[in-house]
């Protein structure tokens, strides 16, 4: 059972944390054409643009209501009356997903109103889906907001279950924020390997994956349409990937009455073992020999890594579920989660194998892994400061991955994608051993990375502790 | 509020800007910034065009008093380097939550201050107004003046939150704060008849360092660079300079100008972009200084650099000549930089088949014409599909522009290069420009894109089937079909002349150069030049041929 400590600090430095709005803005970003809209000034969009675009080296669709601060004064309903009308006629989409900000949030706003009114004044837009999500600057982070996100657009968009059947066939994914495009593929070559049809909401994979589209589109060049997303209530079973996606998947129950299970984690060879049984369970089908084979070699990368991962002191940085799924992973290969910081609440971080969670920066995760000797950082792009500060290897994970590339392909989902993550994390420990840490005559006493052993006490305290 | 909305209204009076000076009194309340259109908006808002502006200087401590999305979505995502201190890179926010908005973020914010105080003791805090706490009225000037005191430092608020307008606002309302609170503070420990100042650079890729030893060279000191790898004692102290460059066009006008105004330092608009730029820069700063008393050799020391520099340039640009032959370039940038950039990449043998003028001045244009000729095709606005079709159609085998729009180019399969902030080579200077040459080349060159244009072979093979069944095949078959088709190749594109109208012409008035077929047809002869000299020197068709 892990502590949870909340920040004491007025002045967060260097923030691990980002904001609600972007988070249920990629959420939409999983939907064929659509277009996310932050109702809020200008800037709200333009960072978390960039952000994207820095991450996934993709065009990524994303505009703004545009407010000044007369709007702000005098409310927004003008602006998002223009934005989605602009939007509607500029770029034609299937759907506009908008999520509030910080500054609509604050002068109170009554979106679901303004669409009402906007509804009645504009008859084009009668079959046009608008998604409204509440997402202030000021409460939660990026994982809030897509969790928030996806479950509003199964309240609105899923059909309910008229007639109560069931296709067995139909499975419903509702994957969490910290799967990548590359994830989904492999969960759904996983499912289709069942004989199982995977309906995943949101669908990244089709979206933000890097293909190249004949055409060019202003709004989003794939994931999930919105008839599909319609006739959701039909599927026999909705998996659920990490705890945010549990309240989807209860609206989704609550609504058309489909099963559902949570996996909280995808990551390792227990937690896949019990994926698996649940496909061939649900499937009716015995487990495909191609996941035989994967699941000795992971077993068989466990055996090879675990002399690097074994033992090393770990400072993780990550959203919830991401750290949850991570932190216990490497737990399993006998690493020791020494620091864990993290973004926002959630019911996992008790449970993480750690004895303490902060939520809170990454100025706390550096000074946490400093003093405890930390020789392993995992975390987003932004802590490539901290690593080189602490001369420890870094291994960058979650969003936003903006100086290395493929950050959209990067697994840890499955016996193949735990395979993977394993061999990387292993051979950047041992890539840094090799340049800087070879062993030489006036060091062996001192191991890199260790405290000081406390039976020695220099070259002559050492004789002593030998002796005693 | 109000001073804020009094600062606004001063920024907008600005007489040192040219298009503001031509307005009308009404006009000019309105201010330069065009009206956001919701929807369809692009770009930063006040608040990060604010940060932009002061976050190179490198060893104060960047305070950001807002909620999470203000700095956790944004820091440490600009490339601008720093050749000591690195606080500049460390992100601080207040990180407001629910509870600060109800009941005020003042507290909170006087609290990180004096967390990063005791923490960095910097010689400086910058605080920046957001959105929201503007919105519930948190009085950051009285903080700031507050925490000043008790702390015996400077602590400056910068007053710029996001609603109140674009980024270009942000740069002048975060020069407003400089001008207001910092400058003229310090003094510096000496000076020199050569200290100058930089205003608007920002060192990205460390850029600047491509210009500066030819300025060490000439013995001229950048006493202060606003802000590129910049130092909080330095600004304060720039008011002793000479002379000041305005390297990035207007964003800090408002500065350059108060700054002649209040301590009497001449200033000009420059560019380090392009050779010949850069030898007018030179040029302009040493004339500047000797105007004030610098002794005159500078001139010609400066004259003497400047030819050894260019000699340089030009013949490490001569061998790509030849690669660059009938190659042509779509250029889409800001606009300020466009002619500088023209120039240097005309010299080297490239056609440029457009240039973006957004937010170009007049005077900007009317050079761009002299580059380019008349029928300069100068792209006021164009949306992304425009110019993805452009692209696909390949009136440009390589596109220059901003990162927003590189998956326009990449996604065509179209060479595309970086010249905006995000970019991760330096082009400036004359060394910059050969880079610019280089990086070209390298990207045109590439065996890839070939690769890439090619289908998959079952497409390619799906497409020759669906070809024999089209009537495309028809026209194969029929000679005279095909002569009409080719006929109607367009060859002026601005004025829409085809090419049997062109060979008509030729053969009935047995024309010789492209000046008698522009008399004698409406075709440009700019953009067309080369194709109409193909035409004149060609062999007349097989049809007609038989038809004589």
């Amino acid at each position: 059972m892990a502590i949870v400590t909340a920040p004491t600090k007025a002045c967060a430095v260097n923030p691990l944390k980002m904001s609600q709005p972007i988070g249920g803005a990629f959420a939409f970003m999983g939907l064929r054409g659509a277009m996310p809209l932050l109702h809020g000034s200008q800037g709200c969009t333009s960072f978390g643009l960039t952000l994207f675009v820095r991450h996934f080296k993709e065009a990524v669709p994303l505009q703004t209501t545009a407010m000044s601060e007369v709007a702000t004064v005098l409310g927004g309903y003008d602006n998002l009356e223009q934005a989605i009308l602009n939007i509607y006629n500029r770029t034609k989409p299937k759907i506009i997903g908008i999520c509030s900000t910080g500054v609509t949030e604050t002068n109170g706003d009554d979106v679901d109103a303004y669409l009402k009114l906007i509804r009645s004044s504009h008859p084009q837009l009668a079959k046009l889906p608008l998604v409204y999500v509440s997402t202030p600057d000021f409460k939660g982070a990026f994982q809030d907001g897509w969790e928030r996100a996806v479950a509003r657009i199964v309240e609105v968009l899923v059909e309910p279950n008229a007639n109560g059947l069931r296709d067995p066939s139909k499975v419903n994914v509702l994957p969490g924020c910290h799967l990548t495009p590359g994830d989904l593929d492999e969960l759904r070559v996983i499912l289709e390997d069942f004989g199982l049809c995977p309906s995943f909401l949101p669908d990244l994979a089709g979206s933000l994956d890097g293909h190249i589209p004949d055409e060019f589109t202003p709004t989003t060049i794939g994931g999930i349409g919105v008839d599909e997303i319609a006739s959701m209530g039909r599927a026999g079973w909705t998996i659920a990937i990490g705890a945010q996606m549990q309240r989807a998947a209860e609206v989704m129950q609550g609504k058309t009455g489909a099963p559902f299970r949570v996996f909280e984690r995808l990551c390792g060879l227990c937690p896949n073992d019990e994926f698996m049984t649940f496909l061939s369970e649900i499937s009716g089908r015995p487990i495909p020999l191609k996941y035989r084979r994967q699941r000795g070699q992971l077993a068989d990368a466990m055996l090879d890594a675990h002399f690097h991962i074994g033992g090393r002191k770990v400072a993780i940085g990550a959203e919830p579920d991401l750290l949850f799924d991570l932190s216990g992973m490497l737990h399993d290969m006998g690493a020791q989660v020494t620091a864990a910081v993290t973004t926002t609440q959630s019911g996992v971080i008790e449970r993480i194998k750690t004895k303490e969670v902060l939520i809170g920066d990454l100025e706390d995760l550096e000074g946490l892994a400093k003093t405890r000797h930390c020789d392993l950082l995992i975390t987003h792009s932004h802590g490539r400061q901290a690593a080189a500060r602490l001369k420890v290897p870094f291994y960058r994970t979650g969003f936003p991955m903006f100086d290395r590339l493929g950050a959209g392909h990067q697994l840890s989902v499955g016996y193949r994608g735990t395979r993977n993550l394993i061999f990387d994390i292993a051979n950047l420990v041992i890539a840094h051993r090799e340049e800087n840490d070879q062993p030489t005559p006036d060091k062996w006493r001192t191991a890199a990375g260790l405290p000081p052993y406390s039976g020695y006490r220099g070259p002559i305290g050492a004789d002593e502790g030998a002796i005693a | 509020m109000s001073s804020l909305a009094a600062t606004l209204q001063n920024i907008f009076d600005e007489p040192g800007c040219a298009k503001n000076g031509s307005k009308s009194e009404a006009e000019r309340k309105n201010g330069c910034t065009k009206q956001l259109q919701p929807g369809s908006a692009a770009g930063g808002c006040a608040f990060d065009g604010a940060k932009i502006a002061l976050q190179p200087f490198t060893d104060v401590a960047h305070l950001v008093h807002g909620p999470i999305a203000c700095e956790g979505n944004s820091w440490d995502n600009r490339g601008a380097a720093s050749s000591g201190a690195n606080l500049w890179r460390t992100a601080f926010t207040t990180d407001l939550s629910e509870t600060d908005i109800v009941f005020g973020g003042e507290k909170r914010l006087c609290k990180a201050i004096k967390e990063i105080i005791d923490k960095c003791d910097p010689p400086a805090i910058f605080v920046y107004q957001t959105c929201i706490p503007a919105m519930i009225g948190d009085d950051i000037n009285a903080v700031c003046k507050a925490a000043s005191q008790r702390f015996a430092k400077p602590v400056i608020p910068i007053n710029s939150p996001g609603f109140v307008g674009s980024k270009n606002l942000g740069n002048k309302l975060a020069g407003e704060a400089l001008l207001d609170y910092v400058i003229g503070t310090q003094e510096p420990d000496y000076t020199t008849p050569y200290d100058i100042n930089l205003i608007g650079e920002y060192n990205l890729s460390g850029e600047l360092w491509q210009v500066k030893p030819l300025l060490d060279e000439l013995g001229v000191r950048i006493l202060s660079c606003i802000s590129g790898d910049g130092k909080y004692r330095e600004v304060a102290s720039s008011h002793r300079a000479r002379a000041a460059m305005l390297v990035c066009s207007k964003s800090m006008i408002n500065v350059a100008r108060k700054m002649e105004q209040r301590y009497g330092i001449p200033f000009f608009e420059g560019s380090f972009y392009g050779i010949q730029d850069s030898s007018e820069s030179l040029r302009q700063l040493a004339r500047l200084l000797v105007e004030r008393g610098a002794p005159t050799d500078l001139l010609g020391r400066t004259e003497a650099v400047i030819a050894r520099e260019e000699a340089w340039a030009w013949a490490a640009i001569e061998p790509y000549k030849p690669r660059f032959e009938g190659k042509k370039a779509l250029l889409i940038t800001g606009g300020v930089k466009s002619w500088s950039v023209v120039a240097a990449l005309q010299e080297a043998g490239l056609e440029l088949v457009g240039t973006s003028v957004k937010k170009s001045t007049r005077k900007d244009k009317e050079r761009i014409k002299e580059l380019m000729g008349q029928d300069a095709h100068m792209i006021e606005d164009m949306t992304p599909r425009e110019m993805y079709k452009m692209l696909k159609d390949a009136k440009a085998d390589i596109m220059l522009s901003g990162g927003k729009s590189q998956f326009v180019a990449l996604k065509a399969s179209m060479p595309w290069l970086d010249i905006n902030q995000e970019r991760c080579h330096a082009y400036m200077g004359y060394v910059g420009m050969v880079k610019l040459v280089e990086e070209i080349d390298k990207s045109l060159s590439s065996p890839m894109w070939e690769q890439l244009r090619r289908p998959a072979p079952w497409e390619a093979l799906a497409k020759a089937m669906e070809q024999m069944r089209s009537p495309m095949a028809t026209i194969a078959d029929n000679p005279a079909l095909a002569e009409t088709e080719r006929r109607a190749t367009k060859i002026c594109v601005c004025n829409t002349v085809d090419l049997g109208t062109i060979e008509d012409a030729i053969y009935a008035h047995g024309l010789k150069s492209v000046a008698a077929v522009r008399e004698h047809t409406n075709a440009v002869g700019g953009c067309c030049q080369r194709r109409i000299e193909d035409i004149l020197v060609s062999e007349p068709s097989a049809l007609r041929q038989a038809a004589e």
